[in-house]
């Protein structure tokens, strides 16, 4: 297989791996019936927080760690905002986005100053279980965070069907009212959705810091956040789309960058623009139908 | 001893007293009934014993020893098992699923052993549902019994059920009945709450009447009457509601000739239906559901094109205009379904606007304080329970049905047309509604009465066409009409009749 072909899918995986932690954590978020714009936020609050901590304690597991407590944090505060004190969804997740990003910037500003060149970190390493074998060797070629974003997947399928927690996200997420009359308690569930949820989004923003750039940088993020919002559409909820859904767009996305350096005499914005593109399109073919957790944006509220 | 005993609760929404002082007791193994209107106080004192809403003063005990329940997690702890009027069941998951939520011990969840498990206690207690079926799928009497068995499931030994048969067919009442006496002579106690008076008289052993949120007082079945049960629920004897003298002879306001219509399924609907009613009269028009009355109000409502005929009002023609075109031209409708006929997130003032919103516009913009002003003075007219800023969707069936009335009666029509204008309404709102038919028929107007409810036909109208089939297969003088004759109209008998004599 020529080397184009065989490049690309090797990127493919790379730019899916912190589509696939956030729309993951969307998931959960949504699944219990929180709309999650705090995202954006999130990410790039994990992007920094993970740099700054693999910076500081040199080590890039720790980095990871830290970024994963921190988007806990993100969600616990989403929880607090959104489900205890009922603020409307789309206000307290764009307000954490603004403040995650806001404190983000207070702190780098504050470590690092304003240099003039991004800081930078010597990112991990990527692991090669099939050493220089021609095709599977490049493909495999990833970083471990790739290979366990990938284990997760079915991971959150095994949660929400089959452990009790799961259940009761659905359940929550469907109808709060039907599983607070159960003894579910509603508040605890999305809580805890929301700090899963935040956690998987801060460990995709790390995966750009620490292991894709090795560098924090103010765009580091650049509307993945709101990506996962659309792909959380066109996997209609369910975890093994959302596999589909980030491979797609980060297949779109590897190919443009190679179509930039193909010499091809367009505006480099319109490569830039395309997988975008592709998923609005996409999500108006597979997102006709799609209907998300009934209880989403409902804040509850026993009376 | 008593299975349950709340003693003196009182519970208070703002300035409103749901329940003032309520003393309520349940013996062991036996079914006690909660009666009362619409707004009485009973599902507020049943959601106090199952921890929805707290208590502000009172106290409840179970077994004879006080308890705390704040959740009906604690409610559930205590053996205390609810089955809400509007159900509380999760409708992606299945039957199974809904049984066990909050109750599926550890964190593994295994599907195949918790249906077994429900499969087990279905047996147990013979209800009859698919443990493994998705709730989305099953019938209104289906999911109640998902209901009962889930509280069952968590070793309830009192279930209360809030108006269980509000949503249910006949049969399926019958199948709720036979069920509720089994589990009793198992021991288990049952709170029924209903506001239908055969009802508790079939099934109770003892009624408790509320009313305005004060406790009339506990009667055994057996030393009470249903008189006198509606006499503690409404305060006064009820006599019902009769149209009382003759009829003006005038001339028709509403002429239907010769419609016919297709429905949404492109059946014919109504053949050659061709209906005078005159000024001053109540035309009521009796059959089974389902035979051509909904089309009929929706052609006369301007919803339904007609594939042939022609509707005057007065000297009008009405066929094929808008809706708004058939209120300008003097109609007032009642919808069949009242919710369908109010727009649920607006208040009760917009929603009196509705229908005339060119009333209280000035200069392209809408005159909020006429508005207000308008619902003030009809929300005292027709005496609705409500503030002008409520959302409508916060009100009882009963007031939401004085808005429409209101609404559609104010402007004075001269037609009415009325859908089931009592349908799932309690006593005092029904004699209401009533009354204020007549009324408009008393002024004048001519008033087409559509309604299942044979007595309410018999009693109101001065002539009754019955309705089969999409036709109309005879009218007859309500003086003359029995309900024995109309119930065999009702079954296209006439029809028979006249094509064999
Ligand atoms: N959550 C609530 N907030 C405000 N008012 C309420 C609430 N629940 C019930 N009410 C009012 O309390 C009164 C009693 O209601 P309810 O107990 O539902 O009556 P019932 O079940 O007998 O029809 C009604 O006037 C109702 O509008
Ligand atoms: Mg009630």
């Amino acid at each position: 297989m020529d080397t184009f072909i065989v490049g690309l899918i090797a990127a493919t995986l790379r730019v899916a791996t912190p589509l696939i932690y956030g729309t993951l954590g969307e998931l959960y978020s949504e699944r219990s019936g929180v709309l999650n714009l705090g995202i954006e936020g999130t990410m790039f609050f994990g992007a920094f927080v993970g740099f700054a901590a693999a910076d500081a304690t040199g080590s890039l597991w720790l980095g990871v760690l830290a970024a994963l407590l921190g988007g806990m944090l993100a969600g616990l505060l989403m929880a607090f905002f959104s489900v205890r004190l009922g603020v409307n969804q789309h206000v307290s997740g764009l307000g954490i986005t603004l403040l995650l990003t806001a404190v983000s910037l207070f702190f780098f500003r504050l470590i690092y100053g304003e240099p003039r060149i991004p800081p930078s970190i010597r990112s991990f390493d990527q692991l090669q279980p099939f050493g220089n074998l021609p095709i599977i060797g490049p493909i495999t070629t990833q970083y471990a965070l790739t290979y366990i974003s990938f284990l997760i997947i079915p991971l959150a399928w095994w949660v929400l069907y089959r452990t009790n927690v799961g259940l009761n996200i659905r359940a929550v997420g469907e109808n709060p009212e039907a599983a607070d009359a159960a003894g579910v308690n509603v508040y605890r569930v999305r809580s805890y959705a929301l700090m899963i949820g935040g956690g998987l989004m801060a460990v995709g923003g790390a995966f750009l810091s620490l292991a894709q750039l090795g560098a924090f940088t103010y765009g580091i993020i650049a509307g993945r956040g709101w990506v996962c919002i659309a792909l959380i559409i066109f996997a209609n909820w369910q975890p093994a789309k959302v596999l589909w859904g980030a491979l797609l767009f980060g297949g779109v996305f590897a190919l443009q960058l190679r179509l930039q350096s193909t010499g091809l005499n367009l505006p480099y914005e319109t490569f830039l623009a395309l997988p975008y593109v592709v998923t609005i399109i996409a999500l108006a073919i597979a997102g006709r139908n799609a209907t998300g957790p009934a209880a989403v944006l409902k804040a509850y509220k026993r009376e | 001893m008593n299975a349950i005993e709340m003693k003196s609760i009182t519970k208070r929404f703002g300035p409103l007293v749901a329940n003032d002082h309520i003393d309520f007791d349940l013996q062991k193994g036996e079914i006690h009934a909660l009666l009362g209107e619409n707004g009485a106080g009973k599902t507020t004192l049943m959601r106090i014993l199952y921890g929805l809403y707290h208590a502000d003063s009172g106290q409840i005990l179970v077994d004879g020893s006080p308890v705390h329940i704040t959740s009906p997690k604690d409610a559930i702890g205590w053996g205390i098992g609810m089955v809400s009027q509007h159900f509380t069941l999760v409708s992606p998951l299945t039957v199974a699923e809904n049984v066990v939520l909050g109750y599926n011990k550890g964190y593994i969840y295994r599907p195949q052993e918790v249906i077994q498990n429900v499969t087990k206690a279905a047996n147990q207690f013979g209800i009859d549902v698919e443990p493994s079926a998705i709730i989305r799928h099953l019938s209104v009497g289906e999911r109640q019994r998902v209901e009962i068995l889930k509280a069952l499931y968590h070793n309830a030994k009192v279930l209360i059920m809030d108006e269980p048969t509000a949503v249910l067919v006949p049969q399926e009442v019958d199948i709720l009945f036979q069920t509720l006496e089994r589990l009793r002579k198992d021991g288990l106690s049952v709170i029924f709450i209903s506001h239908k008076l055969y009802e508790v008289m079939t099934i109770c052993d003892r009624i408790t009447v509320l009313r305005d949120g004060k406790k009339i007082g506990t009667v055994l079945k057996n030393d009470t009457s249903e008189r006198e049960l509606a006499r503690m629920m409404v305060g006064r004897e009820t006599f019902g509601v009769y149209r009382q003298g003759e009829q003006k002879a005038g001339n028709p306001l509403l002429r239907i000739e010769n419609i016919t219509a297709v429905d949404k399924k492109g059946l014919t609907a109504l053949k050659n239906v061709s209906l005078n009613v005159y000024e001053g009269e109540v035309l009521g028009i009796a059959g089974v559901s389902g035979n051509g009355q909904s089309e009929l109000t929706q052609v006369l409502s301007g919803t339904l094109k007609p594939a042939s005929g022609k509707i005057f009002i007065g000297d009008k023609e009405i066929t094929n205009a808008s809706p708004s075109e058939i209120t300008r031209a003097g109609v007032g409708r009642i919808p069949e379904d009242r919710h369908a006929g109010v727009v649920g997130e607006l208040t009760v003032a917009e929603n009196l606007a509705l229908e005339s919103i060119e009333k209280f516009t000035r200069r392209s913009t809408l005159d909020k304080r006429l508005i207000l002003k308008n619902a003030e003075q009809l929300i005292s007219e027709y005496q609705i329970k409500a503030r002008p800023t409520d959302p409508i969707r916060t009100l009882s069936g009963g007031n939401m049905q004085k808005v429409i009335l209101a609404r559609a009666l104010s402007p004075e029509p001269r037609v009415v047309i009325a859908s089931q204008p009592t349908r799932g309404l309690d006593v005092g709102a029904t004699e209401y509604v009533r009354t204020k038919l007549l009324e408009q028929r008393n002024r004048g107007a001519a008033v087409l009465l559509l309604s299942e409810d044979l007595e309410e036909v018999m009693s109101l109208s001065d002539r009754i066409a019955v309705i089969y089939e999409g036709q109309i297969v005879g009218i007859v003088p309500g003086t003359e009409a029995t309900e024995e004759q109309l119930g065999l109209m009702m079954t296209g008998a006439r029809q028979e009749v006249k094509q064999h004599g």
